[in-house]
């Protein structure tokens, strides 16, 4: 099987500071993997490259594109690079209101990313963004109602069924439950680990949160200071800590 | 008769960055092997290594030195992929902790290893049933989340995903620790019947008893000190 994500020397500066440097990994069909590091590691320097939201310095990702073959994000066209980003490829924000549009409702924030690749029968839109509000938990009769007058656990459910309504193979995410309650927190995992399941995605999820990365990924890189420092299996790194700056993250869990 | 599990010259210890660098050895040269068949039993004074060797064998822990083969796959070297391929089809683990997300009903607890292999739906979950009714966990608690379930009633939570799939390998951590009588004969039970089938067994087992039942032999594991 190949990789559907090649990274290699991902570089990114900042002036003098360093964001991230040089980092690769492969990545393969079905695979989540988590990014974790406090803030100012560089996890999110490194995802906006990885998702095209950053320009890097030096480095290729190679994407292997269901229409396309495989090309390299980073010297694509712009025509070409929105053609991915609309159809093969989907970004979930950490703030909801970074992801939908805030003055369309909730309907037509599912239905525009369908009429993006295309979808112009307007009673089929509906019946989509219909089925996909069903599915992250929102009522039918909000349909017509603007993310606005939802809750945060509510905006972020349905910044996921925008995102993953038009079948995407990778998807972005930053801190996808940060700055939501816990009991939220806890829906919203297991309805990712479902969605990914079920549409065999693969994704990269970047997050401080231990407990989210070990049950929604299957391998992790731990970042310091823009490098990795330790990657593995999510659960060995976690219970067999090599680094000492890994060893002092698990160690500052606390138990609840 | 083949190996199913192989373990080979195999150290391990622990360097506690943040606590002086103290360096702790745990194990050095551990070998044994099971073949399809066989139930081993780890033993040993607590501190000994036990659960140690148990989660090297299941790639929880990394080795420091030597090999640890299940089948053909190397899994001290495997890729992070390999691993998580190995403990879907061959290598399962019933640990002595139950850990699930969080509001997912019992049944989809115990059929999602039957899931991810591809298993029909209907399938998985009457499979998750028949081994939840045979565990003598009440129906009223199936769509309930186990996170509220008493030590026992988890543990056999556990146990019942951890037999739901014909593991050829399995890692077996104190099983029957705080099982009544009753339910203990039938986790006894569902370890000779996955021996019958030919699973190859590592477990560790305080209760003697229960190690004279289903276990073909025993390893000390204080020796590879």
């Amino acid at each position: 099987m190949n990789p559907i994500l090649r990274a290699t020397g991902i570089t990114r500066r900042y002036g003098e500071r360093i964001g991230c440097a040089d980092i690769g990994f492969d990545l393969y069909p079905g695979e989540v993997m988590g990014i974790v590091g406090e803030s100012g590691s560089g996890k999110s320097t490194l995802l906006n490259c990885l998702a095209g939201q950053l320009t890097p310095d030096a480095g290729s990702i190679l994407f292997d594109s269901a229409q396309q073959g495989v090309c390299d994000l980073l010297t694509l066209s712009e025509m070409q690079r929105r053609t991915l980003a609309r159809t093969e490829l989907a970004f979930v924000h950490q703030n909801p209101r970074d992801g939908l549009r805030m003055s369309v409702s909730a309907g037509g924030n599912v239905g525009e990313r369908l009429m993006g690749v295309g979808a112009r029968h307007y009673a089929n839109i509906r019946e989509q963004a219909l089925s996909w509000l069903e599915r992250v938990e929102i009522p039918a009769d909000r349909i017509d109602d603007r993310p606005s007058q939802f809750s945060g656990g509510m905006q972020q459910r349905l910044q996921i069924a925008r995102n993953l309504v038009t079948g995407p193979r990778l998807v972005f995410m930053d801190e996808p439950t940060g700055g939501l309650d816990v009991s939220v927190q806890a829906r919203l995992l297991d309805l990712l680990r479902g969605l990914v399941r079920q549409m065999g995605l693969s994704a990269i999820v970047v997050t401080h949160d231990l407990a989210v990365v070990r049950l929604l990924a299957d391998r992790i890189l731990v970042m310091k200071d823009g490098q990795v420092i330790e990657a593995g299996l999510t659960d060995q790194v976690l219970d067999d800590p090599h680094h000492a700056y890994t060893q002092l993250l698990v160690a500052s869990v606390l138990q609840a | 008769m083949t190996a199913m599990l192989k373990i080979s010259g195999v150290s391990k210890s622990f360097t506690l960055h943040n606590q002086a660098g103290v360096k702790i050895p745990v194990m050095s040269e551990a070998h044994l092997s099971v073949s399809a068949g066989e139930c081993i039993a780890l033993v040993g004074p607590s501190g000994a290594g036990k659960s140690t060797l148990m989660r090297m064998a299941y790639g929880n822990y990394l080795v420091d030195a030597g090999e640890i083969w299940v089948g053909d796959v190397c899994l001290s070297s495997a890729s992070p992929r390999d691993i998580l391929m190995l403990r879907r089809q061959t290598l399962g683990y019933v640990s002595q902790f139950l850990r699930v997300v969080p509001r997912v009903p019992t049944t989809e607890v115990v059929a999602e290893p039957l899931l991810a292999l591809g298993v029909e739906r209907e399938v998985a979950h009457e499979r998750a049933i028949t081994l939840l009714k045979a565990l003598n966990i009440p129906q009223r608690l199936w769509s309930l989340s186990p996170m509220t379930f008493s030590g026992g009633e988890q543990q056999r939570v556990n146990i019942a995903r951890g037999f739901i799939h014909t593991y050829p390998v399995l890692l077996l951590d104190e099983p029957t620790a705080s099982l009544d009588a009753e339910n203990r004969a039938v986790v006894l039970s569902l370890i000779e019947q996955a021996r019958a089938r030919g699973a190859a067994i590592l477990g560790i087992f305080h209760d003697e008893a229960a190690r004279e039942q289903v276990c073909t032999g025993e390893i000390d594991v204080s020796q590879f000190l």
